[in-house]
């Protein structure tokens, strides 16, 4: 029996061994890791969904669930529409430029029809889903020049009533406009437009 | 008796394993009050995993039947009202027994060399804690619960490049929803509570090695007598078991007081939104997170400027991150020859004095709607702008005060105060 040890050797099987271990353990961490993002189930539960909103009366609001996200539709009156072009220099983003929005939607009043505003009532800072204030001035308790809008209970942040946010305010952009078509004058479909599903 | 202990000892270190840790560890003789608080952390992370075990029994992960699982727990199973109620205060009593942990380290230096490695081990355990509790929080799959765990998930999204699908991938969905909700309970209770296991004993264990600081911030391992035993130590057993088991009962009045009279300590510990099952469309109108958070929530909603071509969210962010990954380097920010409060000048005084103080006022603001204004002259923004500022500036500029600081003369051998 031979005592001497050949460290060379010794060196190359454990840098070999090492190797191959942290290649297999890469490998397989994959699939762990794999499981965690969305299941096919719930890839597919985002299935349009149709809102009627024939009883909508101007100036009010309704929310439905889209992808489990509430779905805002805001029927403005002319009042509210005449206050969206002044606001420009309070904004963030008045022209929507970094903001997320179909194209048909990336206009003054941000929607397809001026009156009809559909967005998503999801801040665009953590998530929370805003509070609706249409009420003007001093009543809203947002300040004497409030011209109306949406209010995030979470961290403070402002929007007018196009979902755009004010500016120096946690939200970086304004709310997002998902993808939408009118079935017919009073039906709208949310989560399909014409270029297909979202 | 004997013949069973030596039985056990050939096969394994039942004695040695007790001498090393209670019979011949020698901890200073001058331990004070603040030197209950490891212990008790000890005690309440014993009634989280056995109140926890026998909730998990009736509770059911899932967002079609977690919140009624609750209220059955509540109502219907046997004393399932008591085993809840310890642990949700449990989650809050751990949190006040560790911040008050944490502060005997800042007064007696307790983090710096050569306890910099149990320090961090400690920083380790809190955030793993702030996880725990936090996914903890969505199980009982209320309003709050859903639109805090919303609002947390979504912080990820702050990140550039990577942000969005980090986000999903923790979700495990597009909105936080039924998978979200079942991965959380499946870390609650098993992968946290394990990890938290392991890192206690580490904790301890290297506590061990270099041994118990002492509120005068000296080394007793420096006087030892002709055994090698230090002069100024004592056993930790009988002297400190007997006096933790009395602190133990103390706590447990107080603890008991609040579990059998005030569980939701007005809305502190249990908070009034989450009474009502999630809503997927409605936030809260007064969302906080719970209290133990409201100091960092504080400091991510100060954030309001964009800087550097960076926005706001991601600064926020950031400050919030900081806020509590420079607790990690505090050990090495301090540069003061004496350890001890005791020993120190005026200006770690105030220092620490102003750090209590904003972490005392960001969480009370953290509570509050942050356009209102419920202290004096500013709103609650400002003044959370204001005191973010005290707060960074305690680490920010410790390496200059705690230098420029005039100390006392450290004494040889510790002393009773």
């Amino acid at each position: 029996m031979d005592d001497r040890i050949d460290n060379k050797r010794r060196r190359l099987l454990t840098n070999v061994a090492v190797a191959a271990w942290a290649l297999g353990g890469t490998i397989a961490a994959f699939p762990f890791i794999r499981s965690m993002t969305p299941s096919a189930r719930a890839r597919a539960a985002g299935a349009p969904v149709a809102i009627d909103i024939s009883r909508l009366e101007p100036g009010q609001m309704i929310k439905e669930e889209w992808r489990g996200k509430p779905v805002w539709v805001i029927r403005r009156t002319d009042a509210m529409l005449q206050k969206l072009a002044g606001l420009g220099e309070a904004l963030a983003d008045p022209d929507s430029e970094r903001s997320e929005q179909p194209a048909y939607a990336k206009n003054a009043h941000r929607s397809r029809e001026p009156e009809v505003l559909v967005l998503i009532g999801v801040c665009t800072h953590l998530g929370c889903s805003p509070t609706t204030n249409f009420a003007i001035g001093p009543a809203s308790g947002l300040g004497d020049d409030w011209p109306g809008g949406f209010f995030c209970p979470c961290h403070g942040s402002k929007f007018d009533l196009a979902g755009r946010v004010y500016r120096n305010l946690p939200a970086p952009t304004n709310l997002v406009v998902p993808p939408y078509k009118f079935l017919n004058e009073t039906v709208i479909l949310v989560g399909e437009d014409d270029g297909g599903t979202a | 008796m004997i013949r069973v202990l030596n039985w056990l000892d050939e096969r394994f270190p039942v004695r040695s394993l007790w001498n090393e840790h209670l019979a011949e560890y020698y901890a200073p003789k001058n331990f004070n009050f603040w030197y209950y608080f490891g212990s008790l952390a000890i005690l309440v992370f014993v009634n989280q995993v056995v109140t926890g075990v026998f909730l998990t029994m009736h509770y059911k992960p899932s967002s079609e039947h977690a919140f009624a699982s609750v209220e059955y727990i509540m109502r219907d199973v046997p004393w399932g009202w008591l085993i809840r109620y310890l642990h949700a205060v449990g989650a809050s009593a751990f949190f006040v027994v560790i911040y008050l942990h944490m502060f005997r380290a800042l007064l007696y230096g307790s983090h710096r060399s050569p306890r910099e490695l149990v320090w961090i081990l400690g920083c380790i355990i809190y955030v793993l804690l702030m996880a725990e509790s936090f996914m903890g929080y969505l199980l009982p799959w209320g309003n709050l619960s859903y639109w805090g765990a919303q609002v947390i998930i979504s912080l990820f999204t702050a990140i550039p490049w990577a942000g969005e699908a980090l986000a999903e991938w923790l979700r495990g969905d597009f909105v936080v929803s039924d998978a979200t909700l079942n991965r959380f309970f499946a870390f609650h209770v098993a992968l946290i509570p394990l990890i938290l296991t392991g890192l206690v004993v580490i904790h301890i264990l290297a506590l061990h090695v270099v041994g118990s600081n002492n509120p005068d911030g000296i080394e007793i391992k420096k006087h030892k007598n002709e055994n090698g035993i230090p002069k100024d130590g004592i056993p930790f057993h009988p002297f400190y078991t007997v006096k933790d088991l009395f602190g133990a009962v103390v706590f447990l009045i107080l603890f008991l007081g609040v579990v059998f009279f005030m569980p939701e300590l007005f809305g502190l510990f249990l908070e009034r939104a989450n009474f009502e099952p999630a809503n997927l469309l409605q936030t809260p109108s007064d969302i906080v997170p719970l209290w133990y958070f409201t100091p960092f929530y504080s400091i991510l909603r100060a954030v309001t400027y964009p800087l550097f071509g960076v926005d706001a969210k991601l600064w926020g962010v950031i400050c919030m991150g900081l806020s509590i990954g420079l607790f990690f380097v505090l050990p090495w920010l301090d540069r003061s020859p004496v350890k001890s409060i005791r020993y120190r000048g005026w200006m770690y005084k105030t220092a620490l004095t102003l750090f209590v103080l904003s972490f005392l006022i960001l969480g009370y603001l953290g509570l509050k709607h942050p356009q209102d204004t419920d202290l004096v002259l500013f709103s609650n923004l400002a003044w959370a702008q204001v005191f973010s500022f005290v707060y960074f500036g305690f680490f920010v500029l410790m390496p200059w005060y705690t230098k420029w600081d005039k100390t006392k003369p450290e004494p040889d051998r510790v002393t009773f105060k």
